[in-house]
């Protein structure tokens, strides 16, 4: 097991050494003058350099590269471009907000599509599984924010059931805050829920197949105690993995949700670094998720190897 | 009976198959509508999709069945046109994105080595990124317009298509045919373009449905934060993009409709895409 965490942990900084490379060629190599990038075609050529010279764009750019490693390394980002302050800070307050937000989310869609995903797999082939399965398929591959708008029109402002903004009043308790949160919330839950239920149907179906259940039937276990001791730990295998992945690409779809709600959070945020092109910002926010997309990768891949043996032995080598 | 050949067989087969699903049927007919639209254009629409002749923000009515927008315009007219865009944008991402992910599927599980090890660390570490955040991120750099959007997105598609092909290859390259062409003394090319390349077609078919599915989600989305495709174009993410601020308002048509048209396509599509995913698997 250290072995495997060992292991594991030196792919995800492999993993994030390439990552940060391949946003350093697309910030930096892509663009011909980062500092004319963001001031547009008509600026005088003495501000371009003179913020080429302050954001450090002017230097060659191997010398520029390893100065972007260094950075991520003491996780320290630079200064923003607008606001001359350093970056992480920033970040820090939008990604607690964002958290908040995603972490509402997933208590909505985790319990709900597993349950869903178990009674398709036990029903399979008949009309709840096909209901479901449908649903599954339609819902997941809608927008967010086009599923967010669909809510503001029924619930919001036909029903008038909940508030069409998310950002909740200061000091509001956590009951409020979550009354604020949860129209943003479904609507992220109803595009994930799709996944996550078609991989537990998935994983439920290949193991309710396997001999070890029919022997667990055989010996006399009622359907209860087999699915508890045999079905459940085996068959949630690939929906633990597709909910590690899930949590990283949250980040791309709450960009849309916080537009829309107008959601202080880190999607927010970067949509305000690319409309003032503060690039410093901007890709020290994709480094952050995609940071978070391996740590959240990291934590399902243990917690696999803590359910299943054999995916210790297989993740291991 | 005219005599068919065994594969002409087999694709009046897989059609028969597919028309017997509801899901095929339904989502084709929705796809085609809109590609109606889409070519048509204009020359169909109830109004013109660009000049406001009308009140502003009216509802639905007999007259506007989806009500005008805040500057008058027919929003039935203009979620019609709008197919155009998407229609042009989508497809293109997603056929350039299959088609190189594809080919570096093939090469990566068909070569394998040092050249599929250190490719697959790059595929890995896209894979760590939300598309839609990496094309912002390009978007912004690049500066937008329809051509950028195009390829950003496409290249995007690529390391996860490769993923899905060279996944396919490793199992095929395994099974006897391939051996024997190996054996008949046949080039690493050959065997890759002429023994494994029909083989792996049908989950690169399944692909390409699956990859225009999100090319439109990605391109909406794009669209709707802005850096997508631009106006005054009725794009139906832009279009949502402009007007979601008057929902609060009440006036929830001008953005519920395009969202409904989204909706609608990508619902289709994965419906025909699931439908030959089960078809062609079987």
């Amino acid at each position: 097991m250290i072995r495997f965490l060992i292991r594991r942990i030196a792919l995800l900084f492999v993993n994030l050494f390439i990552l940060a490379t391949i946003v350093f060629l697309i910030v930096n190599v892509l663009p011909e003058d980062v500092g004319r990038t963001i001031l547009g075609p008509f600026a005088p050529q003495e501000s371009v350099d003179a913020l080429n010279a302050r954001l450090g764009t002017d230097k060659p750019l191997p010398e520029q590269y390893v100065r972007q490693m260094a950075g991520l390394v003491t996780l320290n980002f630079g200064n923003s471009f607008t606001s001359n302050k350093p970056v992480a800070p920033t970040i820090g307050a939008a990604m607690v907000n964002s958290a908040k937000l995603a972490g509402l989310a997933l208590v909505i869609t985790i319990p709900i599509s597993i349950a869903a995903g178990l009674l398709a797999a036990r029903r399979r082939d008949r009309r709840t599984d096909r209901a479901i399965v449908l649903f599954g398929v339609s819902t997941s591959s809608i927008p967010e924010f086009v599923t967010g708008t669909a809510l503001i029109v029924v619930v919001g402002v036909q029903l008038g059931l909940l508030p069409v903004l998310a950002n909740p009043p200061r000091n509001a308790d956590a009951l409020t805050t979550i009354r604020y949160l949860l129209m943003p919330a479904l609507a992220m839950a109803i595009v994930y829920f799709g996944y996550i239920a078609r991989m537990t149907r998935a994983g439920t179906i290949e193991v309710l197949e396997a001999d070890y259940t029919r022997t667990a039937t055989m010996k006399g276990l009622t359907t209860s105690q087999t699915m508890r001791r045999h079905v459940l730990r085996n068959a949630l295998v690939p929906t633990v993995a597709v909910i590690g992945v899930q949590i990283g690409y949250l980040f791309g779809g709450i960009i849309g949700v916080e537009k829309i709600f107008n959601y202080n959070g880190m999607g927010q945020l970067m949509l305000f670094a690319a409309q003032r092109k503060d690039i410093p910002l901007l890709t020290a926010g994709v480094l952050v998720i995609g940071i978070v997309y391996m740590l959240a990768t990291l934590a399902a891949d243990l917690i696999i190897a803590w359910m299943n043996p054999r995916a210790r032995a297989e993740l291991g080598t | 009976m005219p005599v068919r050949s065994d594969r002409a067989q087999a694709r009046i087969e897989t059609m028969r198959l597919l028309l017997r699903r509801p899901g095929f049927v339904i989502g084709s007919l929705v796809i085609i509508m809109w590609l109606v639209c889409a070519i048509a254009g204009s020359a169909i629409t109830p109004h013109d999709p660009f000049d406001d002749f009308f009140a502003g923000q009216q509802p639905p009515s007999a007259e506007h069945l989806m009500g005008t927008d805040h500057l008058g315009r027919d929003v039935l007219s203009r979620v019609m046109v709008g197919s155009r865009d998407v229609f042009t944008v989508a497809p293109i991402a997603a056929i350039i994105g299959v088609v190189a992910g594809s080919i570096l599927g093939l090469a990566m599980g068909y070569y394998r080595g040092p050249f599929d090890d250190v490719m697959s660390r790059i595929v890995e570490a896209f894979l760590a990124l939300p598309v839609v955040l990496v094309a912002l991120l390009t978007l912004v750099v690049l500066g937008s317009s329809t051509v950028v959007v195009i390829l950003v997105v496409g290249i995007l598609f690529t390391p996860i298509v490769a993923r899905t092909v060279r996944s396919t290859v490793i199992s095929e390259r395994q099974l006897d045919y391939v051996t024997a062409a190996k054996l008949r003394g046949e080039s690493g090319p050959f065997i890759l373009i002429r023994e494994i390349f029909p083989n792996v077609l049908p989950p690169i078919i399944v692909e390409m449905t699956v990859r225009f599915g999100y090319a439109i989600f990605t391109v909406a989305t794009l669209s709707f934060l802005g850096v997508g495709i631009q106006p005054p174009s009725a794009d139906w993410g832009l279009t949502i993009s402009e007007k979601y601020t008057f929902m609060i308002a009440g006036v929830w048509w001008s953005t519920f409709f395009p969202a409904l048209a989204i909706a609608t396509t990508v619902i289709a599509i994965n419906l025909v895409a699931d439908a030959l995913h089960t078809v062609m698997s079987e």
